[in-house]
């Protein structure tokens, strides 16, 4: 009996190891897969370009990881997106800084109403950021149109400049990574944060400020996706409200839950999301560089994201 | 042991082990308690009836034989849709997947119609049943989340889709003479037959939920799914069944869209889970589920389909207003139904 | 009070063992009842009741024994299998749908149907008009269920139960939630199954119900039957002794709890509380507690001393009253506000009100004390390794590092981690709901000894303990409760567990009443919850009168 006890604790051990791990398992699986297959994919200059391509997803990421981690969902995100690139062109005539300014204050907005909604009114994450999603869109499309190219020499050198041989916007993502990591880790509101996810009751119990720590994360999730829409404007040096951040809230989320933090709130693991999103990122390119087809690259995705929210859940018991 | 007889003294009433509910200061309360709960079930009729009587004084062509029809075919196809959505909604789930599946759906029933109608109807619903009942068992076997799964089924259905037409390059034409072209395009006067369908499905779906006990289960999920479990009710089959279903209907409004339009079109249904959802709960469901009604999705529907027709009339108004008016409407009824639904629970 | 039909037991239950983990629920349990029978079945939190009640409904399968129905053995691998063989249950929350009508939710499962198979929507309502009539019921059955009351509700709950064609009922607190007129309700429905030979368990804490509709009791204590016979001739002294597995001959008074003596300071009371009130539950509960004291608060299960506890800390909605930390009145009613005058609780239920499962020992101790770790935001981590490093120390928690997962660690020492959370805010008064419950001896010992430590430094405490052994000696002043009402105080040598015993029995018809019983005053200012029924509440014809003509 104690052996079989010991046993299930060992597969017990093993399945967490896994949900912690098998993130950076699977990235360097992942790598070395394509460096048998296709060496050059795993040259600097490939990988260069598989950073540039993560950062608007990573950002996002970034803001749901936070939301997740209060046992929340942020489906708005997209359309956010949607409404920075909208809202950028037109205030670019008071300089890049009122721009930029007016398309993270509506990602501020919409992450307040969602805020409200879920910590005041009592209404589930889903159903409300789910009303987000589908205005929040419409409202992009309305104010901006349709495509429309964006001469702003800042602007665009952002989009497409470079640090030190790094382009800038991997080095705000990076920057944006560490200071997420940083809030979460060491200030006052990240270890709320995580209490409230984890035990809700209990945090109510012990004075925390429930409804204030709610509100302020999906205001911050708002922000990061209203950054990740400038970031993506910049890069495409045009406005697309109409087809930025589709269904990137099912990548995000994919990140966040694949990177090692459960649905169930709680937990946030930083690193791990960066590790999903890249992830996720590599397998898309590898499909793709390996002549598989869109479709069969959609639907390996949607098996990767059912089995990695199946191993989470098991966290729970 | 005197205390045991169990019969206690009483005085005051002539009968006061009897308790009657409709008396006292109760009227006002429930006078309350029926309002709202009037207010959640016909709300969206009522908005409806003004909005298209509104729409009547300022447009000469609104209330048009030829407009209405219209508004009726046009928005056939998205209340089928919302006929599964709702059951899926009243158990308390969700189902992101039906504008895939919507798609799906018309494009192998374009691809079937090839060879013969039989084949054109039988086909899709097989493949996109099968969808459902993948949903279906990963929502209640394997006890994931259903937004998460119905989300990768939108991808996988998209997925299966452009594989199905050459990643979106090649798309079916169904023959000119095809009796699964009729489906669509046939009409009984100036009705087309998609009305007729929807019509009878909602009838259907309107029985199945009040007048059987799979509705009642559904309905018992919604409300309180540990006590339907207690009472012995079937509540896996019956949760399995209901996403099952809304595959089905997705799948039946995308055939129906593509017999009316003669081809299967991949780019169909991008966002109709949303339009969908949108039309149950302005039509007064529940979104954490239990209460709810097919007729209330129905006006839902209409009334989103009058509101597209109205944004037409004004002109130099784009459709993505119509978006707007959706999730402004979603806000502002969630909230409604929040301190509703609180207000009848005090 | 004898059932009709004495051919045989309905339902037995013989040497049932139920483990879970390395703990025996049920240690050899057997039980039976007869048709006819109310059979109460009683014990204090954790004696087995439920436990029992799970396995005779099929929510538990047992590990060893046999139950037997009717004579033959029966096995409920599912709880429908129990509830198709004749076995409801009655739930302390109401466990039906309650969006639905009161007559769907009656016959859920078992719709009559017309000639093509569809619901018969006018029969079904006709039925459950005619079926809760037989109740004394009479209300519009298309009405959803939660427009009722909670009695209207529990009835029809018992209505569903019983039109199942149940031979045996089982009520686990059913009165909970009641109004007394609907207690009188329920009571004249249990009259009436009884009549019919329907056997009922019947679970609850309130003694005065027991002695009134009960002919049978079992007493349970750790998972054991410790008594079992007729109510008639059962004293109520001899009912609570068996409870608390205390003979009346035997009381001790030997010291084998690691409390001492007293530490009170003649000081001005350090909290001070007055005039709690929350219909149903407190009425005028009040207490002061000096720096160094241990307030014991006493009571059986369901007397409100959880309850008073949380009103203490803002953590439970109340009608009225003050609480007062050295002279200055807390304003408002939040948990944040006690917690900053120094009043803090250690709750009853550790895993869902107290730990946060997700996180480290370390970030458990820390969640309370956060404002006064951080300092612009930021939470400085030397200073939580010190606060957590220190109180790990003094209160001697095991874990391998601050950095252990709190859920990885024992009973006693998640206890002891919840216990610095709160000693690390610097209380002034500290309150303790059980603080022992549930984790072993050796942890016990030392956390009756960090309370003594506690109270030796000048905290003011409040225990809260179902042991009476503990509560007795870890107390300097013991107030009792009793259905919310404060019913007497026992000081310094006064306290055996004699007295206490006495205290907690007492009652019967002119005491133990609930707190709405006297409550013209009380009425007035509640809003009634649902104001279709008629509420007469106490035994008093002219307050019955008041009510109504109201």
């Amino acid at each position: 009996m104690t052996a079989l006890t010991a046993a299930r604790a060992r597969v017990r051990l093993d399945t967490r190891w896994l949900q912690d791990n098998g993130v950076y398992v699977a990235l360097v699986a992942i790598l070395l897969i394509d460096l048998a297959l296709n060496p050059s994919f795993v040259s600097p200059g490939s990988l260069r370009t598989q950073l540039i391509q993560v950062v608007p997803v990573l950002i996002v990421a970034l803001g749901m990881a936070l939301v997740i981690g209060t046992e929340g969902i942020d489906l708005s995100v997209g359309s956010v997106m949607a409404l920075a690139t909208a809202l950028l062109p037109l205030y670019l005539g008071y300089g890049v800084v009122g721009g930029v300014a007016v398309a993270l204050g509506i990602g501020i907005a919409v992450g307040a109403l969602n805020g409200w909604l879920v910590a005041v009114i009592g209404v589930q994450p889903i159903v409300a950021t789910l009303a987000l999603l589908v205005g929040g869109r419409g409202l992009a499309n309305v104010i901006g149109g349709s495509q429309k190219d964006i001469h702003n020499t800042t602007l665009n050198h952002f989009g497409g400049g470079e640090l030190f041989n790094i382009p800038y916007i991997v080095v705000l993502a990076a920057v944006l990574a560490a200071l997420v990591a940083f809030l979460v880790r060491r200030t006052t509101f990240g270890r709320q944060l995580v209490a409230v996810g984890g035990n809700r009751v209990a945090s109510q119990l012990a004075g925390l400020p429930v409804r204030r720590v709610l509100i302020t994360v999906y205001i911050l999730s708002g922000l990061l996706a209203a950054v990740a829409g400038v970031v993506a404007t910049a890069r495409l040096q045009a406005s697309a409200p109409d087809q930025l951040g589709r269904n990137i809230e099912l990548a995000a989320i994919t990140a966040v839950v694949v990177g090692g933090t459960p649905l169930t709130g709680g937990r946030v693991r930083i690193l791990g999301t960066v590790a999903g999103a890249f992830l996720m990122q590599l397998i898309q390119s590898t499909l793709i560089s390996e002549n598989l087809k869109d479709s069969v690259t959609q639907m390996v995705q949607a098996a990767i994201i059912i089995v990695a929210v199946y191993v989470q859940r098991s966290r729970q018991s | 042991m005197s205390s045991a007889s169990g019969v206690p003294a009483r005085t005051g009433q002539a009968d006061p082990m009897t308790i009657e509910s409709e008396s006292g200061p109760g009227l006002g309360q429930s006078r309350r308690e029926v309002v709202a709960s009037t207010l959640q079930r016909r709300g969206s009729l009522v908005v409806l009836a003004l909005t298209v009587f509104g729409a009547s004084l300022y447009f000469d062509s609104f209330f048009t034989r030829g407009n209405l029809t219209n508004i009726a075919l046009q928005n056939s196809f998205l209340a089928v849709v919302a006929l599964g959505m709702t059951f899926v909604i009243l158990t308390g789930g969700i189902d992101l997947s039906v504008g895939s599946v919507y798609a799906l759906g018309g494009v192998v029933a374009a691809w079937g119609a090839g060879h013969n109608t039989l084949v054109a109807i039988v086909a899709p619903l097989l493949v996109c049943g099968a969808i459902g009942l993948l949903n279906g068992l990963l929502i209640e076997r394997a006890g994931l989340p259903p937004f998460i799964v119905t989300l990768t089924t939108l991808l996988a259905a998209r997925g299966l889709l452009l594989s199905l037409t050459q990643e979106g390059a090649k798309t079916y034409i169904i023959p000119t003479g095809s009796s699964f072209a009729t489906i669509g395009q046939g009409t009984v006067g100036t009705l087309g037959y998609p009305i007729f369908i929807a019509l009878a499905l909602y009838g259907v779906g309107t029985v199945l939920l009040q007048r059987t006990a799979f509705g009642q289960t559904v309905l018992a999920i919604g409300s309180n799914e540990d006590a339907a479990r207690l009472m012995g009710l079937p509540v896996p089959r019956t949760k399995i069944l209901v996403y099952v279903m809304s595959s089905l209907l997705a799948a039946w409004g995308g055939m129906m869209a593509a017999a009316q339009a003669s081809s299967g079109v991949t780019i169909v249904g991008v966002g109709l889970e949303l339009s969908a959802i949108s039309a149950v709960v302005i039509g007064g469901t529940l979104l954490t589920g239990g209460v709810g009604t097919t007729g209330g999705t129905l006006a839902g529907v209409l009334l989103l389909g009058v509101i597209q027709n109205i944004i037409n009339q004004i002109g130099g108004l784009d459709s993505s207003y119509q978006a707007v008016v959706n999730g402004a409407f979603l806000v502002v009824v969630v909230v409604v139904q929040t301190f509703l639904s609180r207000r009848q629970r005090l | 009070m004898t059932g009709p039909d004495t051919a045989g037991p309905a339902l037995e239950v013989i040497d049932i063992i139920k483990q879970f983990g390395g703990i025996r629920a049920l240690d050899e349990v057997s039980f039976g009842l007869n048709p006819g029978d109310v059979h109460a079945l009683v014990g204090e939190n954790g004696a087995g009741k439920s436990t029992l009640i799970k396995v005779m409904t099929g929510v538990y399968q047992p590990d060893a024994g046999e139950v037997r129905l009717n004579g033959s053995p029966a096995q409920f691998p599912r709880p429908v299998d129990a509830q198709n063989a004749g076995i409801s249950t009655i739930y302390q929350e109401v466990n039906l749908i309650a969006l639905q009508s009161v007559a769907r939710n009656i016959y859920l499962g078992r719709e009559p149907r017309n000639r093509i198979g569809l619901i018969d929507f006018a029969r079904m309502n006709r039925d459950a008009s005619a079926l809760l009539a037989e109740y004394g019921i009479r209300l519009d059955v298309r009405r959803p269920l939660r427009s009722l009351g909670l009695g209207l509700q529990q009835m029809v709950a018992l209505a569903r139960a019983v039109s199942v064609e149940a031979r045996v009922v089982i009520m686990d607190e059913p009165t909970s939630s009641l109004e007394p007129r609907e207690v009188e309700t329920l009571f004249s429905v249990i009259e009436l199954l009884h009549r019919r030979g329907v056997a009922i368990v019947y679970v609850s804490h309130k003694l005065d119900e027991l002695f009134r509709i009960c002919n049978r009791v079992t007493v349970m204590r750790d998972g054991k039957v410790v008594h079992t016979g007729d109510m008639a001739g059962l004293t109520r002294l001899e009912l609570v002794s068996h409870m608390l597995g205390r003979a009346i001959s035997d009381v001790r008074r030997d010291g084998r709890t690691e409390f001492g003596d007293s530490h009170a300071r003649a000081d001005d009371p350090v909290l001070s509380v007055s005039g709690l009130e929350r219909r149903h539950v407190l009425h005028d509960v009040g207490f002061d507690v000096r720096p160094g004291e241990v307030v014991g608060l006493g009571g059986l299960l369901g007397a409100g001393r959880s309850e008073t506890a949380k009103a203490v800390v803002g953590a439970f909605p109340l009608d009225e009253g003050q609480v007062t930390v050295h002279g200055s009145q807390l304003r408002r009613h939040t948990v944040a506000g006690a917690l900053r005058a120094g009043v803090v609780l250690l709750s009853e239920d550790r895993k869902v009100e107290g730990i946060v499962p997700t996180l480290s020992v370390r970030d458990n101790i820390a969640l309370a004390a956060l404002p006064a770790l951080s300092r612009r935001g930021l939470v400085s981590r030397r200073r939580q390794d010190d606060l957590v490093e220190t109180y790990m120390k003094r209160l001697r928690i095991k874990a391998s590092s601050p950095d252990q997962k709190v859920t990885e660690l024992s009973g006693g020492n998640q206890q002891k981690v919840l216990l610095a959370r709160w000693l690390s805010t610097r209380p002034k008064v500290l309150l303790l709901d059980e603080p022992t419950r549930g984790i072993d001896v050796g942890a016990k010992a030392e956390v009756q000894g960090l309370i003594e430590e506690l109270a030796a430094d000048g905290l003011g405490v409040v225990l809260i303990s179902s042991e009476l052994e503990e509560l007795i000696e870890g107390s300097d002043r013991i107030v009792v409760l009793r259905d919310g009402v404060v019913v007497g105080e026992l000081r310094g040598s006064e306290v055996s567990e004699q007295d206490l015993v006495e205290m907690l029995a007492a009652g019967g018809d002119a005491t133990a009443r609930s707190p709405g019983s006297d409550g013209a005053t009380d009425d007035n200012q509640s809003q009634n919850g649902d104001g279709a029924i008629q509420t007469g509440r106490g035994p008093s014809p002219a307050l019955e009168t008041k009510e109504t003509s109201r």
